[in-house]
Order: C-alpha cells, then sequence, then structure tokens
C-alpha cells in the first residue's frame, strides 16, 4: 500500500471556534495523509475534534489554520463553488444525526443525491445494500434511527464516491445491524477502492480498519497500522 | 419529478394552512390594487368612451341672450369644428306628492332629430315628436328618485309661468353625467333634476323667440383652446355672456374629473399601504419560514447542491404561495371592482360600464409580490447559506439567554418558570420580536385606514352644516336684487331669521396662480353662514378684502394674508380689480372667497343689492313655507340643508359603506394572517423544544401558555403600536386626499381603535386557538427520533 497516491494530506489543521470571549479550540495542529483505499478508524472521546476533522476533509468546514489537500487540491483555498464541486463529486457523507430530508421517503433522500452525481447507483441498489430492499417508500418518522442511518448511509455510498466519511454510522444501531452497515462499507471500500474514514467510539470496530487515528483535546495522540484487518463480519460488540 | 421537486409539493401541502395564510395577506393587498384600479380604469375608459360616442362638447359658454343670426358668426371662429346653440333655463319644477323644492334645468333639443353635439342616450321611452309643445325627456336620476315613467306629467315654473310637461323618455347625457345643483355640495337626485325639451316650445315659454342663451362647440384638430374662447367671449360680451370655458371648468365633468383624481388617488396610496404592507409582511414571514429550514439547507448544501439550486428550491415555495395569493387577490379583486364600479355608477351616469382590467395592473401586483418573496427568500436562504454545513446541520446552538430585565430587577419572585421562559424568549430575540410585534401593527394599522373615513365625513359635515353654513334654506334669485326682498321673506310665516348674500362668479389670479370660484358676499357677523378660524371659531370677514379658504389660499393661489388678488368679475360689468387678502378661513367642503356683503357691493359698483338669502325657519314650517316661496316668481331655488345632508349620505354614504367594508375585510383578512403566521412559525420554531418540555413531564396547557403567552405578550404590545401606525398611515391619507371638492380632516373615533384592536385581538385568540389544537397532536417520540 504504501506506493498508492496521497488522497488526503493535512499540515498544521487548526481549528478555533469563537463564541464571544470564549476559543474553543477543536483542533490543535493535526498533521495527517490518508491514502487511496484505505479504511481508516478515527477514535477519540467525547469533543475531541473526531467530527470537526470529518468535517473539514469533507468541506462542509474550513480550518482556521493549517492546510489540508485533496489530491492536488488545496482545500483550505478553496472557494465555496470548488467546495461545493469537491462534495458533490467525490465525497460521501454519513452524519452523526442522520439528517434526512423529513419530507422525503427513504428512496427520495437518496435520490436527492444520485440525481446531482455523475455516475450513481439507483436508489433502489443502495438501499438494498443497506439491507432496506423492503422499506422503500417509508418517511423518516416511520422509521428507527438504525433505519435511518442505514437510509443515510445507502445516500452516502449510492454515488459511488471517491471518499466516505462517515460520523458514527452504527452509533445507534445493534451490533447484528451494525455489522451489515459495516459490511457494505467494507465492500464499497474494498471493491470500488474508497478511501472510507470512519468515526466511531467502539474500540471494537477499530480491528476492521488499516490504519486506527486517536485523537484526544484536538491532538492526534496515537496512529497505528492493524498488523490483521478483520473482516466487518467478524466483528461484535 | 425530481426528489426535490417531491419535497417542495409535500413542504407545500404540509404548510397548508400556514401557506393559505400567507396567501391571504398577499391576496388582501393585490385584491385592494386590483380593485383600485380597475375600478379607476374602467371607470376613466367608460368616460371616456361616452364622451366620444355621444360628441360631448369641448368649449361652452352662457350668456343673457343673443339673436339666431350670431350663431353663424360665432361658428366661423378658427378652430371651431362644431357649434351649436341651445336655449337652457333653470326652473322650479313641481313633481306630484313631493314638497320639497325642487330645482330644475330644462335645456333645448332641436326641433327635428338629434343635437349636433351632447347628445342623449335614451334610456326609456322614446324622442320628442318634432315641435312637441309639452314632451320633456327627463334624467334618470330624477325619473329614478321619483319613480317616474314615460306618460307621467310634472310642472315646471319657467320665468314664472306654470307649465305642464309630459314626460316621454329617459335619458342620459354626457354634460351630466354628474349631476349637482349650482352651489350645491352634494348631488341630490330627489331636489335637482335636468330635462330637455323641444327648442321651439322652451323657446316660447322663456321668451327666447329666435334667441340662444348657450353654446357649445367642439374644437378642429390642433385648434387653441384658450383663443377660442377668447374669441368667443369678445363676441358674447354684448350680449350679456358670462365667460366661455373649457370642459376643464364645466361642471358635470370637473367634478367628474375631480372624483376620478380622487379615485386615482385611492388607486394609487390605497393599494401602495396595503400591498406595501403585505410585502412586508410576507417577507418576514418568509424569511421566518425559511430560517425553520435551515438545517434542511444544510443538508442539501452538504451534498453538494449549488447554492443557486437551494435558493431557487425556497424560491419555488415561496412563489407557488405567493401565486396562490396574487391569483385569489386578482380574482376577489375583480369582484371587488365590479361591485365598486357598480356603486359608482349611481353616482356617475353612464349609459354602460367598460370594464377593464389591464394585464399592467396584475403586473404591478406579481412584481410587488414577487420583489417581496424573492427578496426575503433569498436573504434567508443566504443567511442560511453563509453557515458552514457542518453547523447548520446541528440544531441551534443553544443561544446565551440570560435573566431578563424583571429578573434582574430582582423581581423573578412575580414570576413563574414558564412566564420566566416567555420573557426571557423574547428577550432573547429582540430583533425577531420587534418585528412581530410591528408586523402585527402594521396589519392593525389597515384596519384603521380601511374605516377611518366614515368618522372623518361625519366630522366634516358637522362643520360644514352645524357650524359654518348652519342655515335650513337657501334660497336664490332670478337676479341681482335689492335687499328690501329679505325684509319680504323675513315676514313669511316660520321664518326666523334672514340674511342675504351676494354671490357672482369670478376669476381669481395671482401671479401665475389662478382659480374660477364664486365669491360670495355675506354678513360680517352673519348668524346663520359664517366663517371658521383654523380652530373652528366664528370670525368675522372684515371690511375690503377677502377671506379665502385656506385650501384655495394655500395650495391653488398660494397667496398669504396681506397680498393683493386680481379679481376678474365674470358677470355684469366685468370689473377686474385688485383686493387684498385679509384672513384665510378653514372649511372642509369646497373652495370659495368671503366678503363682506356691503365690500362685494362696492367692488362691484352697485347698490344695497343681494342674490340670495340664508334663511333659518321652524321646521314644522317647512312645508308651507316652500309652497309660498315656490309661488314667488323672483325666487329661482332653493336648497334644504337638512334634506342635502340625507341625501348625502344615502348616495356618497352608500359608496363609503361599500368602501369601507372591502377595505376593512381586506385588512382583517391580512391581519388574521400575519397573526396565525406568527403563531405557526413559533411553533415551527419551538415544536422540538416543546415536545421536550412535554416529555419531561409539562402538561398541554404549561406548554401552550409558554407559546401562547408569548404570542399575547406580542399582540398586546403590537395593538398600541398599531393605533399609532394606523393614525400615522390616515394622516398620509388626509394629505393626498386634498381636493377642490373637500379636505378629509383627520378625525379617528374610538370606534376607529377598537375596531382594530378588536380584529387583532381576536385574530389572536383564533390562531391560539389553532395552535393550541396543534400543540396537543405534537408527536413527541417523531420530534425526539427525527432531526428537522
Ligand atoms: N459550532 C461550534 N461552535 C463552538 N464550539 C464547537 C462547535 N462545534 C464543535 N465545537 C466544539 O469543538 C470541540 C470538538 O467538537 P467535535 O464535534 O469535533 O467533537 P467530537 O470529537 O466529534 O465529539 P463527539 O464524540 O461527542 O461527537 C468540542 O469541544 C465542541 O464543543
Ligand atoms: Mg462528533
Amino acid at each position: 500500500m504504501a506506493d498508492t497516491a496521497t488522497v488526503f494530506r493535512a499540515r498544521g489543521l487548526t481549528k478555533v471556534y469563537r463564541m464571544g470571549e470564549v476559543e474553543v479550540h477543536a483542533l490543535r495542529g493535526i498533521d495527517l495523509e490518508f491514502r487511496a483505499g484505505e479504511l481508516v478508524v478515527l477514535l477519540g472521546p467525547s469533543g475531541s475534534g473526531k467530527s470537526t476533522l470529518l468535517n473539514i476533509l469533507g468541506g462542509l468546514d474550513t480550518p482556521t489554520a493549517g492546510e489540508v489537500f485533496y489530491l492536488e487540491r488545496n482545500l483550505s483555498a478553496a472557494d465555496e463553488e470548488a467546495l461545493t464541486l469537491f462534495r458533490r463529486d467525490h465525497v460521501g457523507f454519513v452524519f452523526q444525526f442522520y439528517n434526512l430530508i423529513p419530507s422525503l421517503t427513504a428512496r427520495e433522500n437518496v435520490a436527492a443525491v444520485t440525481e446531482i452525481s455523475r455516475a450513481p447507483m439507483r436508489p433502489e441498489e443502495a438501499l438494498a445494500l443497506v439491507g432496506l430492499g423492503e422499506r422503500l417508500d417509508h418517511f423518516p418518522a416511520q422509521l428507527s434511527g438504525g433505519e435511518q442511518q442505514r437510509v443515510a448511509i445507502a445516500r452516502a455510498i449510492a454515488k459511488n464516491p471517491a471518499v466516505l466519511l462517515c460520523d458514527e454510522p452504527t452509533g445507534a444501531l445493534d451490533s447484528a445491524t451494525g455489522v451489515i452497515v459495516l459490511e457494505a462499507l467494507e465492500k464499497v471500500n474494498r471493491e470500488l477502492g474508497t478511501l472510507t474514514v470512519l468515526i466511531t467510539h467502539n474500540a471494537g470496530i477499530a480491528d476492521m480498519a488499516d490504519r486506527v487515528i486517536r485523537l484526544s483535546d484536538g491532538h492526534i495522540v496515537e496512529e497505528r497500522r492493524n498488523a490483521v484487518k478483520r473482516a466487518a463480519r467478524e466483528l461484535s460488540w | 419529478m425530481t426528489a426535490l421537486n417531491l419535497k417542495l409539493l409535500r413542504d407545500l401541502w404540509n404548510m397548508r394552512g400556514q401557506a393559505l395564510a400567507i396567501a391571504a395577506v398577499i391576496a388582501g393587498g393585490v385584491a385592494t390594487l386590483v380593485m383600485a384600479l380597475s375600478t379607476y380604469d374602467s371607470l376613466l375608459g367608460t368616460r371616456d368612451l361616452f364622451y366620444r360616442d355621444y360628441r360631448f362638447a369641448q368649449v361652452f359658454a352662457s350668456l343673457k341672450r343673443a339673436p339666431d343670426g350670431l350663431a353663424a358668426r360665432l361658428a366661423e371662429i378658427p378652430g371651431v369644428e362644431r357649434l351649436e346653440t341651445r336655449v337652457v333655463a333653470v326652473v322650479k319644477l313641481e313633481v306630484e306628492g313631493f314638497t320639497d323644492p325642487v330645482t330644475g334645468v330644462l335645456a333645448s333639443l332641436p326641433n327635428t332629430g338629434q343635437p349636433l353635439l351632447n347628445t342623449l342616450h335614451l334610456k326609456r321611452g322614446r324622442w320628442l315628436t318634432p315641435y312637441s309643445g309639452d314632451e320633456v325627456i327627463v334624467s334618470d336620476t330624477f325619473a329614478d328618485a321619483h319613480g317616474l315613467h314615460p306618460g307621467d306629467r310634472i310642472h315646471a315654473v319657467i320665468n314664472g309661468k306654470r307649465k305642464a310637461l309630459t314626460l316621454v323618455g329617459v335619458a342620459l347625457s354626457p354634460e351630466y353625467v354628474y349631476q349637482i345643483a349650482p352651489g350645491a355640495m352634494f348631488p341630490d337626485f330627489k331636489r335637482y333634476g335636468v330635462l330637455w325639451m323641444g327648442r321651439h316650445a322652451l323657446a316660447a315659454a322663456y321668451d327666447m323667440d329666435g334667441a340662444f342663451n348657450s353654446v357649445s362647440l367642439t374644437l378642429a384638430p390642433g385648434a387653441n383652446e384658450r383663443a377660442v374662447i377668447d374669441r368667443l367671449d369678445g363676441l358674447l360680451a354684448r350680449y350679456g355672456g358670462i365667460g366661455a370655458y373649457g370642459r376643464k371648468d364645466q361642471f358635470s365633468n370637473r367634478f367628474l374629473s375631480e372624483e376620478l383624481k380622487q379615485l386615482q388617488t385611492t388607486a394609487t396610496v390605497f393599494p401602495s399601504i396595503f400591498l406595501g404592507v403585505a410585502a412586508f409582511l410576507l417577507n418576514v414571514v418568509v424569511t421566518r419560514l425559511i430560517a425553520t429550514q435551515r438545517e434542511q439547507i444544510a443538508i442539501l448544501k452538504a451534498f453538494g447542491y449549488r447554492p443557486l439550486a437551494i435558493g431557487w428550491h425556497y424560491l419555488k415555495l415561496v412563489m407557488a404561495v405567493a401565486l396562490i395569493g396574487v391569483a385569489g387577490g386578482v380574482a376577489l379583486g375583480a369582484w371587488f371592482g365590479h361591485g365598486l364600479a357598480g356603486v359608482y355608477m349611481e353616482l356617475y351616469r353612464f349609459p354602460y360600464l367598460d370594464y377593464v382590467l389591464r394585464p399592467g395592473v396584475i403586473a404591478i401586483a406579481l412584481a410587488v409580490t414577487g420583489f417581496a418573496a424573492v427578496s426575503g427568500t433569498l436573504l434567508a436562504v443566504g443567511r442560511a447559506m453563509r453557515l458552514p454545513p457542518a453547523e447548520g446541520m446541528r440544531p441551534e446552538t443553544p443561544v446565551a439567554y440570560r435573566a431578563t430585565l424583571l429578573e434582574r430587577l430582582g423581581l423573578q419572585r412575580l414570576l413563574s418558570q414558564p412566564s420566566r421562559m416567555i420573557l426571557r424568549h423574547i428577550e432573547r430575540r429582540p430583533l425577531k420580536s420587534m418585528l412581530t410585534v410591528f408586523g402585527i401593527a402594521c396589519a392593525g394599522g389597515l384596519m384603521m385606514v380601511g374605516n377611518y373615513q366614515r368618522g372623518a365625513i361625519d366630522f366634516m359635515v358637522d362643520v360644514q352644516f352645524r357650524q359654518a353654513a348652519r342655515e335650513d334654506l337657501a334660497v336664490t334669485f332670478i337676479e341681482p336684487t335689492s335687499s328690501r326682498a329679505l325684509h319680504e321673506l323675513a315676514q313669511l310665516p316660520g321664518v326666523r331669521h334672514v340674511e342675504g348674500f351676494r354671490d357672482v362668479s369670478a376669476n381669481l389670479r395671482f401671479g401665475q396662480y389662478h382659480y374660477r370660484a364664486a365669491l360670495y358676499g355675506i354678513e360680517p357677523e352673519g348668524r346663520l353662514h359664517r366663517s371658521l378660524d383654523s380652530a373652528l371659531r366664528p370670525v368675522a370677514v372684515p371690511p375690503d378684502g377677502v377671506v379665502l379658504t385656506d385650501h384655495l389660499a394655500n395650495n391653488i393661489l398660494r397667496v398669504k394674508p396681506g397680498d393683493l388678488l386680481t379679481v376678474e368679475v365674470l358677470e355684469g360689468n366685468r370689473r377686474v380689480v385688485q383686493v387684498p387678502v385679509l384672513g384665510i378661513t378653514k372649511q372642509y367642503l369646497g373652495v370659495s372667497a368671503y366678503l363682506r356683503r356691503d365690500s362685494l357691493n362696492t367692488l362691484l359698483r352697485e347698490g344695497d343689492v343681494v342674490t340670495g338669502a340664508y334663511l333659518a325657519h321652524a321646521p314644522e314650517a317647512a312645508t308651507a313655507l316652500y309652497a309660498k316661496l315656490h309661488e314667488r316668481p323672483r325666487v329661482l331655488g332653493m336648497v334644504a340643508h337638512a334634506a342635502a345632508i340625507r341625501s348625502f349620505y344615502d348616495t356618497l354614504g352608500e359608496f363609503v359603506l361599500f368602501f369601507n367594508m372591502v377595505a376593512t375585510l381586506l385588512a382583517a383578512t391580512i391581519a388574521f394572517g400575519v397573526v396565525y403566521n406568527s403563531a405557526r412559525i413559533a411553533l415551527s420554531e419551538r415544536g422540538r423544544e416543546l415536545a421536550s418540555l412535554r416529555v419531561l413531564g409539562f402538561t398541554h396547557g404549561e406548554i401552550a401558555y409558554i407559546l401562547l403567552g408569548e404570542l399575547a405578550v406580542l399582540t398586546l404590545a403590537a395593538i398600541p403600536l398599531g393605533f399609532l401606525v394606523g393614525a400615522g398611515l390616515c394622516g398620509i391619507l388626509v394629505v393626498v386626499f386634498e381636493s377642490d371638492l373637500y379636505r378629509l380632516p383627520l378625525v379617528l373615533e374610538p370606534y376607529n381603535f377598537a375596531l382594530a384592536a378588536t380584529v387583532v385581538a381576536v385574530s389572536a385568540v383564533v390562531s391560539g386557538l389553532l395552535v393550541w389544537y396543534r400543540l396537543g397532536r405534537l408527536d413527541l417520540v417523531g420530534v425526539l427520533k427525527t432531526r428537522e
């Protein structure tokens, strides 16, 4: 894997939230590199800056200082339009809160993304991948929390993105369903070579990663490479 | 259909109640615009059509008497296209079973065939038979007011001789679209009528054989009206001409033009206010509505939807609502416009109404509404878009609440926990709270605009008839008469007081400004007819100068007390004199110039002469007195004030009522829409919070108190502010509605305030009930499960 291309490269990434007089340092100088086809798990206590990092990588937020590159593209210097196109063409998101559009059914929520993608799957296909082939026409309010999260995952992978960014995708799921979801992510990662970054509180899930990065208080405090990468199917928690 | 368009339709359906309320606000504004402008356009178009089709003359002249032979010479004046002479007589009329004095105008028609100019539109009956002796055609207002039909007989006193007339037809004339007796303030269809009679018969009865006393003509294309009038005046001077005038000064046309100008002002000002307020409210409502969608906007943005696409998505949503409003408003406005034009047709007699709704009017409605909707939407979407999506997707970060002023003052023990929540919420969002208050206040203010005219008119009539012109009866003589006639009048049974007056028409000039008005010579310390100062107190007219109506002095002639006014008398010796302006008198109805009668007599170089008298009489003596006066050959006409006021309320009152009703209805619609929207948006903004409180164990009543308590506080604050807004808007109306005919005073009655407050309060209560019902159905589980 050593010679595969670097997809993300960050140097001195810093994010400071200013709320009146109070400054919150969410990221305090992060250096990292993510390579194509990698499956990276981000671990860390609550408030350590995991979501902030993921949002900056996905072009949803911009750093206060430091640089982040996607391939040759400097995301920290990109304008709104460039970030929009970047997200549209390359990134699939799964949010910590499912963030479905309440007035659209499962299928339509996925379609809302595939309609603006270049080479998407069909929404039904994506939903079948996460085991929701039978719930196509349900509205978010008619789905359980876990089911909503799976719709969110279907929505993220349906566009066949180059990068899949998942913020606690299994947080709300029981372990059996969680495995189905992770298998789907694993499959996309393996078959399409999609760089997948996955935030979790669950150290057990870290076993399916190529690499594990641990954050604490806005710093990277540990970075390790799994010698043995376990299949999602073998995980349980 | 794309997923986004599906979302649009579903969102629309889910917010249908609110969408309808917003549409109602727009419809209220648009309907006002469409109603007013379409009525104006229709009346204007109808007038022009009527004038053209019935060959309304362009220049008119009255004179004492000229031989028929002069007509040919008049027709040769360069610039004259067609000219026609007539005999016109002011007469007293008698209608069986009606004892009040009735003044009539008898105008001659050619002995055979139709007149060249000022053709009649025959509504019922038939034309006169050639050379008929006693046949008349009657104006439809007079016929309708008295229930006269072809075949009926009436009597006229022509030149002191009583003559029986047979009614053969009922007609309309472009010359008498607006029928109002000279000197009267309002139309009175029962006591003033226009009749047409064969030239031969009328001339015989009026001692005008082989002569004429009225000329009308049309101008050749490109002719100079002023030049023609001057030539005409020159030729008619020795025949007692009293100054030819153009259409602009023709009586009916002048009133009609003034009224149309008023209507045009109405059509500009009312819709500007209504539509302006509606647009403002639409803007506020849309901004807040979109703000409740910030999380969804963030998601779309995260997916890579472009700002334009997202803006367009919400624009479509808002435009759909706006279009429903515009469509409803156009339909409603056209319907009201038809109704309003119909009411106007009672006042202005046209043979037909050519109702037009110009596409331009709809375009204005669309443009104004569109602008408000688009700017509100883009503003709100733009604001939501500026948030980084990561932030937008999170529920709004709890804003720093702080203890409210009351609490900081140490009064927290007075407040329950929910009450504190209400106050803190209002204080936390001062701008939003202020916009809500201002929106509701605007709606309340509109209510006052809708119904303030009634009180203003009452006040105007009161000042005019109970303080300035307090006579019961105004009598005019056939010609200037020695003041000894006043003593005879005073001897009549039931007469309590008599004051003579001398009036003469004149052209008033000051610098570049001039105005044709009546000069009134009145008794300096009269008890009946008085001039009022700016505080509405009667003041004596000083000698050797004129006192002018405030509007005439300030806005028309632009003179100040002390200036010298040029007075060109248009009758008799036609003197031109300089007269100092000595004072300004407050007058809401009409404009005139007052002098002391003796001063006017001196100015005209005549003796102690009057042209009429004001009478006060015992009420029970009225009928007998009318009969006595009617018999007197020198008495030309009488105007009874009580009857005039009554007829005013019958005719204009109906119009004002209709307009008020519609404007009030539309204002109430807007008010309800605004209040309901404020409540609904508050609900969608705080639904999650309230549901969480329910989950924590708060009762339905308690969370309703938190939400509706806020609405109540804001509504209560809005009502007095609405009074201010309303008074301000009425103040604007008063200024823009100033005209020669009348100036509305700014008089706001308690009921104006009460109605505005009531409508706002009732809207709030109804909205509160609807929201209460919704709160009862809050989906607690759903709210906790999904994020919106
Ligand atoms: N919009 C914001 N304004 C202010 N502070 C913020 C904002 N977003 C995040 N923070 C702060 O930044 C820090 C990092 O937040 P972040 O959401 O990245 O944490 P996290 O590691 O994802 O936590 P969790 O596991 O609980 O999701 C936290 O202290 C948080 O309070
Ligand atoms: Mg997080």
